[in-house]
């Protein structure tokens, strides 16, 4: 189902959480809501499900205005980070918890039920567990549970916060990929919080990236990554180095030199430099590109990090050479970024 | 002890990175003898001096088995009502804030500091016929004073701390998340409160209702002024034992006190069972 968070606003005894976002998504898309602690994604999230109202603005599921609807209306999919199974149900009772409580005829007879557990427990590679108890099961093992239990009741949308945050890096990776093809199975809208970018951006149809109660950017993760439009993103998703610079006729200044680029739309004054790491090209000879004295170098993987410190005042940089660039041995390198985008100086 | 047969049924705890197995379970034992199991035996020794035919007699007079039925009948009611309401008491401490919930929250315990005397003098006070909540139910035909009801009533007393304070911790460690996972899972909020709530925290009501019904059939101070102590009526085991002690009667008394203590340990084990058995479940 569609969603469309319009103009939403929600303040937590008078501190704003989110200020007017808008956002929407579309019938059976995979959406990440990306951002630091504290820049409201998972109060976005609850607001969709219903477990907050908002202060001002408005929710809707299709056509439906959701926010007049109670929780227990919305039908929604919830999963916590840390599961929120109930202990005391085994884990086929966890699952057809939804179903067993409703009332009249909705209300699937008790072998449906158990037939539509076992065949979510099929679904999510976990058959034959019925009897258990969540404490019996390992994190990942939960987790699945978990939405198990959450798509049983077929909701409208499915909601994850944080869904692998308490799972070790292994884990998570495979139950990543496992998240993708039950997506692609079912087809549910769902939509994911995380503060992991890897996992926003591998994961997700569309990313929304959040900082500070607004909405900074939504798009793929290839539009996100190679056109962010916000300082904030910038140095958010990916590896990024920033400097301050001034743009003068068209051309990128570094104290008192140019250093080759050229930026003709760019207004006068000064701005912040940004670009990627690895998205440099080393020159040799210097009339027009960054150089710096090497401060640090470290071998990350399959590439080393070299730090710079540019200029009289000293600021660090860094790039990426290959690990058996000459470069890396000298005292001074110069360098021209390849890609790169200007932010006018707040 | 790490040497114990490896064809034994059960072995000792082997050592572990924590030290002190040895001598901390030596002074359990030391101690427990020492205050609990010899004078219980003292106790069994005595009663059973009676000889059998003699202890069957005072075991099935009339007195004592109407003595001991109004004990354990009026601690079993006491504490199931405190059941429910110490929970709700617990419920309204733990999950809402008001002026003076500190207050409340320490009046709660004021039962156990308060002698128990003070608190049967008080309830009698005000429960006897010409008494502010006596006099009021009087016309209704509600007698509560010197009957089995008082004792009810003064019970609920004695018991409410014993059921709010092993049910508040388990309440504020319940996860609220839980509540609404059931919520968007559709659950309305009685349905959430029987099926999710109320079974997470019965191991804990379970010890409550325990401990409430191990103090109300123990009850003495606060019983005898509010109960009239008719013999056959309102005549509580613990005081019938008292009777024959002033009467000299030493072995009666003892026998009384055992079979007292005989019932309420196997109350107290089924209890017991009953909670191992949730525990295993729910991990």
């Amino acid at each position: 189902m569609e969603v469309r968070v319009a103009n939403v606003r929600k303040e937590f005894e008078r501190f704003p959480a989110l200020h007017d976002v808008s956002l929407d998504i579309k019938s059976g898309e995979l959406i990440a809501l990306l951002g630091p602690s504290g820049s409201g994604k998972t109060t976005l999230l609850r607001l969709i499900a219903g477990l907050e109202r908002p202060t001002k603005g408005k929710i809707f599921f299709g056509e439906e205005d959701a926010s007049q609807k109670s929780i227990q209306q919305r039908n929604v999919g919830f999963v916590f980070q840390h599961y929120a199974l109930f202990r005391h149900m085994t884990v086929a009772d966890n699952i057809g918890f939804g179903l067993k409580v409703r009332h009249g005829p909705s209300r699937p007879s008790a072998q449906e039920i158990r037939r539509r557990a076992s065949e979510l427990l099929d679904l999510v590679q976990l058959s034959g567990l019925e009897k258990r108890y969540p404490a019996q099961l390992s994190g990942g093992q939960r987790q699945r549970v978990a939405l198990a239990r959450a798509m049983a009741i077929e909701p409208a949308v499915l909601l994850l916060d944080e869904p692998f945050g308490a799972l070790d890096a292994q884990v998570r990776r495979e139950l990543r990929r496992w998240l993708r093809d039950i997506h692609d199975a079912t087809g549910h809208t769902t939509v994911f919080v995380t503060h992991d970018q890897e996992e926003a951006l591998e994961l997700a149809d569309r990313v929304v990236v959040m900082s500070q109660g607004s909405i900074e950017q939504v798009g793929t993760a290839d539009e996100i990554y190679d056109t962010p439009n916000s300082p904030f993103v910038y140095g958010f998703i990916g590896e990024s180095s920033a400097l301050p610079v001034n743009v003068e006729d068209g051309q990128v200044w570094i104290a008192d030199r140019p250093i080759g680029l050229s930026a003709p739309q760019a207004p006068r004054g000064e701005a912040t430099l940004f670009f990627r790491p690895h998205d440099v090209d080393l020159v040799d000879e210097c009339n027009g590109c960054i150089a710096g004295t090497v401060a640090a170098s470290r071998r990350v993987a399959g590439t080393r990090r070299v730090e710079l410190e540019i200029g009289g005042e000293r600021q660090r940089v860094e790039i990426e050479l290959p690990v058996d660039h000459p470069a890396a041995q000298k005292s001074r390198v110069a360098f021209r970024p390849r890609r790169w985008k200007l932010f006018p100086a707040a | 002890m790490t040497t114990a047969p490896a064809k034994a049924g059960w072995r000792f705890r082997q050592p572990s990175v924590i030290p002190g197995f040895g001598l901390t379970l030596g002074f359990s034992l030391a101690y427990l003898t020492l205050i609990i199991l010899i004078p219980l035996s003292g106790l069994i020794w005595r009663s059973a001096a009676l000889g059998w035919a003699d202890f069957w007699a005072i075991a099935t007079d009339r007195r004592t088995i109407n003595a001991l039925e109004i004990s354990f009948g009026t601690a079993f009611i006491a504490a199931m009502v405190n059941v429910v309401f110490g929970t709700i008491v617990a419920w309204v401490l733990v999950r809402y804030n008001f002026p003076g919930r500190r207050i409340v929250d320490a009046m709660v315990d004021l039962p156990f500091a308060l002698p128990t005397a003070v608190a049967g003098i008080a309830l009698t006070t005000l429960y006897a016929p010409s008494g502010w909540l006596g006099s009021l139910l009087a016309p209704l035909g509600i007698k509560v004073a010197y009957t089995p009801l008082g004792i009810v009533i003064a019970l609920i007393f004695i018991g409410l701390p014993f059921v709010v304070r092993t049910v508040q911790p388990i309440m504020e460690e319940i996860d609220k998340e839980v509540e609404e996972v059931a919520a968007t899972l559709g659950a309305n909020r009685f349905q959430t409160i029987a099926r999710v709530l109320l079974p997470g925290l019965a191991p804990a009501i379970v010890t409550g209702f325990a401990l409430a019904f191990a103090r109300g059939v123990g009850e003495y101070g606060s019983v005898i002024f509010i109960a009239g102590n008719l013999p056959y009526k309102s005549e509580i085991a613990p005081l019938l034992i008292v009777i024959r002690l002033e009467e000299y009667n030493y072995a009666a008394a003892t026998a009384i006190a055992a079979i007292m203590l005989a019932l309420s340990f196997v109350m107290l084990l089924v209890i017991n069972l009953v909670q191992t058995w949730s525990r295993k479940r729910y991990g």
